[in-house]
């Protein structure tokens, strides 16, 4: 059993079920992202881990343990809130202290724990600041002090870098990964945005309508969608509708150009509507582009986003987005101009729904 | 032109506030003929009655500022976090010590506790005491409890609770470590308002019989000339001394503002 095990996890709030049949193990140390969109059920898990929450149905078990009949101050969780949740009328240590305190530790000890912990944010020399004389920032610092220095089993972060701006939002983000790493403490990280999620995760969920549409590395939630819905989620996938011409050579048409995939298709027959997914830097227009597939199409489209040119191409009813690393020497392609896509056929993906 | 009436409003209204202050002032002062003493000070401060009496009401308004706290925080609390529903009807209680008359209340309190009654707490001293700080707390109660929801309203109450429930706080270490220094600026005016209110309460003190000060400012003035008027600054300056206090608090907060 993993150490933080999720069993059919399931939630309904009245009529609604929020959440179903969520099933994941998380190992020791590992961090994991909860990645979705607004209202999918990503903190609801969450408070059911911390206990501030009931499951309708199913078991939570850590460090095999059931939780099942601990109250929240019971367990032995790390929270760190969007909105910070300092205790306004406590300066900074005691704010982090607050744990430690109520745990019964002594003087000494709290004190020795507390530097440590600000040592680790590096916010010792406002130890004495209260909340309000804070930046959001150096608030969700101390907030993550104040949930590790306790020492809990697993760390729970619900968004807490969303009310932050971007650059900070970085920053911060790079320093949780490091501070969770060099603890080793287990980690479940919510948030909307993919791209924080594929930077700092060992693995991450992605959550659609109460269920987990893929749990995988962030290579392969990047790199190989399960469903249609990830695909289009995490990253700027391309999604082509193709016809299916002859399911056996693995033959399709996009369009009405022949492209012919590496592999015969399963369980369809010629006519059907596939869906497909391409990476927007799997293709390329350049003269002599490698690449065993090939379509043309009409540029609809460029934005020139620094190191990339993002090219948008219309073939039959799909628009196609290709990148391509800026180069002034190459002059990007025109709108209206009618251009070919090489690509390798083994980057099309068969999407499932 | 507008300008003019709005003076004048203003000219008025200190006029009517002020002018029965002065002249009230102004008698207590003239108790030695043909010049102005502070003897009527004196008789009063001298008068035992006003010491024991004072006392007592000193007292009782403590009690009920400690018993009204331990009854409307956690109440106000526990409201916000978990029956939000719940909060018009609450008010709409909280409210009904301002439309029922003292005297109704009191003589509820008679009739269900008099000494042939199963708690029969009018039968010693003890016992009316408490059933009178019971009756203060009960008028005082709309001033506490809006204050202390005011108060609440300023932290996230949901979020703070979660929080420190996560580092492993219980029920009563919330309330006593991160709500109540929380709204405690709130509590203390909830707190002023109630020591005005007893130490001026009539009704409920004369007729449970108690030592109380509102009643030996009745008796004072039934019978004296000079003194009631003494007795009335004393106790004007009380109260405007709570209300300063109130102002006082309330800007010692805004140094430090609470929200998270
Ligand atoms: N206490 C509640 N009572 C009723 N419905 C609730 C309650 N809490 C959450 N829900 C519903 O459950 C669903 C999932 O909510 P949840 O907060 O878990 O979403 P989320 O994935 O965290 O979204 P977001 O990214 O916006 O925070 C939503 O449809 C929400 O309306
Ligand atoms: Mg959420």
């Amino acid at each position: 059993m993993s150490f933080l095990s999720l069993t059919n996890i399931k939630k309904s709030f009245g009529p609604v079920q929020v959440v179903h049949d969520f099933n994941m193990g998380i190992e020791k140390g590992e961090f994991v992202s909860f990645l979705g969109p607004s209202g999918c059920g990503k903190t609801t898990i969450l408070r059911m881990i911390a206990g501030f929450e009931t499951p309708s149905g199913g078991s939570i078990f850590i460090d095999g343990k059931d939780q099942g009949a601990l109250k929240p101050n019971q367990r032995n969780i790390g929270m760190v809130f969007q909105a910070y949740a300092l205790f306004p009328n406590m300066n900074v240590h005691d704010n982090v202290a607050f744990g430690l305190k109520v745990a019964g530790t002594s003087k000494t000890d709290i004190d020795i724990r507390v530097k440590q912990m600000l040592g680790l944010i590096k916010l010792e020399h406002l130890a004495d600041r209260f909340p309000y004389q804070l930046s959001g920032g150096q608030q969700q610092r101390v907030a993550l002090a104040r949930a590790l220095a306790v020492k809990p089993q697993v760390l729970l972060l619900d968004e807490p870098l969303s009310a932050l701006d971007a650059k900070i939002r970085i920053s911060l983000r790079e320093e949780i990964r490091q501070i969770q790493q060099q603890l080793g403490i287990t980690t479940v990280f919510v948030t909307h945005d993919q791209e924080e999620a594929l930077s700092i995760s060992d693995r991450i969920v992605v959550m659609n309508a109460g269920r987990a549409d893929q749990i995988g590395t962030p290579f392969e939630i990047y790199n190989t969608p399960a469903t249609r819905f990830v695909a289009s989620f995490v990253g700027t996938l391309n999604i082509i509708e193709a016809k299916v011409a002859d399911p056996a050579a693995g033959s399709i048409t996009i369009g009405n150009q022949p492209v012919t995939l590496r592999e015969p298709i399963a369980g369809l027959n010629g006519g059907d509507t596939i869906s497909l997914a391409l990476r927007p830097e799997a293709g390329s227009i350049a003269e002599g582009a490698k690449g065993d597939a090939s379509i043309s199409g009409e540029v609809v489209s460029t934005s020139f986003l620094g190191s990339v040119i993002r090219t948008r191409l219309r073939v039959g009813s799909d628009i196609i987005s290709f990148d391509m690393f800026n180069n002034p020497g190459i002059i990007p392609p025109a709108s209206g101009e009618n251009v070919t896509l090489r690509f390798a056929a083994k980057d099309l993906l068969v999407i499932r729904e | 032109m507008k300008k003019i009436w709005a003076w004048g409003a203003l000219l008025f209204g200190i006029l009517y506030f002020t002018l029965p202050l002065v002249g009230m002032t102004n008698f207590s002062l003239k108790m030695r003929r043909g010049e102005y003493s502070f003897d009527a000070y004196a008789k009063v401060f001298g008068d035992p009655r006003f010491q024991e009496t004072f006392t007592y009401s000193v007292t009782q308004a403590l009690f009920t500022i400690v018993f009204g706290v331990l009854l409307v925080v956690p109440t106000a609390y526990w409201i916000r976090l978990k029956l939000p529903g719940l909060r018009p009807y609450v008010e709409f209680v909280t409210l009904l010590p301002l439309v029922i008359p003292a005297i109704v209340i009191v003589f509820g309190y008679i009739r269900l506790y008099n000494t042939s009654s199963w708690l029969p707490l009018t039968g010693s001293a003890f016992g009316t005491n408490i059933l009178l700080m019971f009756g203060y707390a009960t008028l005082a109660l709309p001033y506490m409890y809006r204050a202390v929801d005011t108060g609440l309203r300023t932290i996230d109450v949901a979020t703070l609770t979660e929080a420190a429930q996560s580092l492993g706080a219980g029920w009563a270490t919330i309330l006593a470590r991160i709500i109540l220094p929380n709204v405690l600026v709130a509590v203390l005016s909830g707190a002023f308002l109630t020591f005005a209110i007893v130490i001026g309460e009539f009704t409920m003190a004369a007729l449970l019989n108690r030592p109380a000060f509102g009643p030996y400012m009745q008796l004072l003035g039934a019978n004296r000339a000079y003194e009631p008027a003494a007795l009335a600054v004393i106790a004007f300056g009380i109260t405007w001394g709570c209300l300063g206090l109130i102002q006082l608090v309330s800007r010692f907060q805004k140094s430090a503002p609470p929200k998270a």
